[in-house]
């Protein structure tokens, strides 16, 4: 017979179920393009209050990529690599934010870092350094909610790597510090990638704890879906303009990203 | 003396307690079977894991000895490690991974890679300079990985099984590399290997590790004269029966007298080559031979024109008759027949 007979046709049941999976996604995305108000699209984008709403989003949501990575890259390694009291307990803490309702995060926030906040009197006594409603507020949500997605990404890439690599570059001369720079984190760099990805998706579509820590004033902390999400009852037709540029950009970025993250997924685990 | 170890070290239920002397220029061949402690030695040599009691000094410096709070972790050691799996760096370039131990020192990486380029023109590899480890074959890999811990002008090399992983081909062709670059390296080497033949090429010296502890050490010839355990007598493929001489007659551990030529009164080992045991349907008489026991076939296997046949009875014994002969006697498994041994062919020596 054929060479066709020889491919296993998936069952009936889970082809049904996976067309309407793709549809569910579709769907959504067919709806925004279809109230879309095209001819006034350039117009509703380049008014100041959207420009400035693009511009913050990106700028924040980048800082809180930023911020992820300095700090969650030293986290995950003493997560995967150290035998510490109390691990579980920390890493627990640690991704608390990702599962936690990120409006209860945001009042959380407040209650840590607000002007009288736990942490929050101090920095303003000492520093006068006021985070609540400020632009540095929505970078400090936007990676309290965003962060995890890094620390658990590049810790399991972390377990998945032999940690014989580095007694090998150990025994070349090389300092623990030489050999996270030169042996470890090339290593994992695809993980580093696709979490950092992952962490600044999670970080542009903030919503919950950024209004509610850094509350809605446009051009310091009024960042896209705040935008989108107020604009819905005062102008439709704006909110819809600016959910579709999130989606062009979100786009944008998962296309320019498709060889490392689909070639991420492609990889085989690396054997113990 | 260029490696002076003395290692006492608890890993789980192993309870590693050595001493290594290895000379300059030496080849010692680690030889045991899995789980005796031969990669956690290596690690504790490499200053990857430290001793619990004991004392490490690499040409004359102490690098591990926890009396005097002293301990070198293995980036300041002067060692060098091949492993059995290469562990090359994949993100690395072939010449890359040459150059890395020789750039962790310090060097510029120009002149890092002009030395592992010298390497890799000694190893026979110059043209895969830009390749990536994982176009190499296994027995080029474990070449780079060769290249790469010598590059580092080690004074101590140390291998954990580097033939393992190959096939047959690659594995006496890097045999054969090995004995040529190690011949040329100046300090001392600890080869672990489970194969006497790599032990037999490459190494000058062997020593038997088993659950812990040095059980032989001497040259292989020394070694597989007169093996001391089951294991050896297993690897260099002869029997092994231990009991108490007295007059000419060894009585073995499970009370059965074995009749030898010269056999030394106290506790002995007595050794029987394959080749020796002669199998028969019935029990030879008017033989010369002196040793006969009834004995049940247990199991048969045969290798081109040779077939090892396993008896067990008092004394368990392999025996190893010509294809034909298995054929004349027909044996299978469960086979009730007699094995004969001269008293000639019973070597004895002092336990």
């Amino acid at each position: 017979m054929s060479a066709r007979r020889t491919r296993v046709r998936p069952p009936a049941v889970v082809v049904g179920l996976a067309a309407v999976a793709v549809a569910f996604f579709a769907l959504p995305l067919a709806g925004l393009l279809w109230r879309a108000p095209w001819s006034s699209a350039w117009h509703h984008l380049s008014r100041p209050g959207a420009r400035q709403a693009l511009r913050l989003s990106v700028i924040c949501s980048l800082w809180a990529t930023a911020l992820s990575i300095v700090f969650g890259v030293p986290l995950a390694w003493m997560l995967a690599r150290r035998a510490m009291p109390g691990r579980r307990a920390i890493r627990a803490l640690c991704l608390l934010s990702m599962v936690l309702p990120p409006v209860v995060g945001g009042v959380a926030l407040l209650f840590a870092f607000g002007r009288r906040g736990l942490a929050g009197q101090f920095l303003d006594r000492w520093f006068g350094v006021r985070l609540p409603f400020s632009t540095a507020g929505v970078v400090v949500a936007e990676t309290f909610v965003a962060m995890p997605f890094l620390v658990i990404t590049v810790e399991a890439a972390l377990r998945n790597l032999d940690p014989r690599h580095e007694d090998a570059a150990r025994t070349l001369g090389a300092s623990p510090w030489y050999t996270l720079r030169r042996v470890t984190l090339p290593a994992i760099r695809p993980a580093l990638l696709a979490g950092a990805v992952l962490t600044w998706a999670r970080a542009l579509g903030e919503f919950g704890a950024t209004i509610t820590f850094a509350g809605n004033f446009p051009g310091t902390t009024q960042t896209m879906p705040l935008a989108v999400y107020l604009g819905l009852e005062s102008d439709p037709e704006s909110a819809v303009v600016l959910a579709l540029a999130m989606v062009a950009v979100c786009f944008a970025v998962l296309v320019a990203l498709r060889d490392h993250w689909y070639g991420n997924l492609r990889q085989p685990g690396i054997d113990g | 003396m260029s490696l002076e170890a003395r290692v006492a070290r608890t890993m789980g239920s192993l309870q590693l307690d050595v001493d290594l002397c290895v000379g300059d220029g030496e080849v010692l061949a680690l030889l045991g079977p899995n789980g005796a402690g031969k990669t956690t030695l290596l690690r504790v040599l490499a200053g990857l894991a430290g001793v619990d009691v004991g004392r490490i000094a690499i040409d004359g410096t102490v690098v591990d000895d926890p009396l005097a709070g002293r301990f070198v972790p293995a980036e300041h050691r002067s060692v060098g490690m091949v492993f059995q799996d290469y562990l090359l760096f994949d993100h690395l370039r072939v010449i890359d991974n040459v150059a890395f131990g020789i750039c962790a020192r310090g060097a510029s990486r120009a002149g890092g890679r002009a030395e592992a380029r010298r390497w890799l023109e000694r190893v026979g590899l110059a043209e895969r300079a830009d390749a990536r480890p994982p176009q190499l074959s296994g027995g080029q890999a474990q070449r780079v990985a060769l290249a790469r811990a010598l590059a580092t002008s080690p004074r101590l090399m140390l291998l954990d099984e580097p033939l393992a992983a190959l096939d047959a081909a690659g594995r006496a062709e890097l045999r054969h590399d090995l004995r040529t670059h190690l011949g040329e390296f100046g300090g001392s080497t600890v080869l672990v290997t489970h194969d006497p033949v790599d032990a037999f090429a490459i190494a000058d010296r062997v020593a038997v590790l088993e659950g812990g502890r040095v059980t032989q050490t001497g040259s292989l010839d020394a070694v597989a004269a007169q093996p001391r355990s089951r294991y050896v007598a297993e690897l260099v493929g002869v029997n092994l029966l231990r009991g108490e001489g007295r007059g000419g007659v060894v009585r073995t551990t499970a009370d059965v007298a074995v009749v030898a030529a010269d056999a030394p009164d106290g506790a002995v080992y007595a050794v029987i080559h394959p080749h020796a045991v002669s199998l028969t349907r019935s029990a030879p008489s008017g033989s010369s031979v002196r040793n006969v026991w009834p004995v049940t076939v247990a199991e048969v296997g045969r290798l081109g024109g040779r077939a090892r046949v396993r008896v067990a009875g008092p004394v368990p014994l392999v025996a190893e008759v010509t294809a034909a002969a298995l054929a004349e006697l027909d044996l299978r498994p469960g086979d009730e027949v007699f094995a004969g041994v001269k008293a000639t062919e019973v070597q004895v020596y002092p336990a």
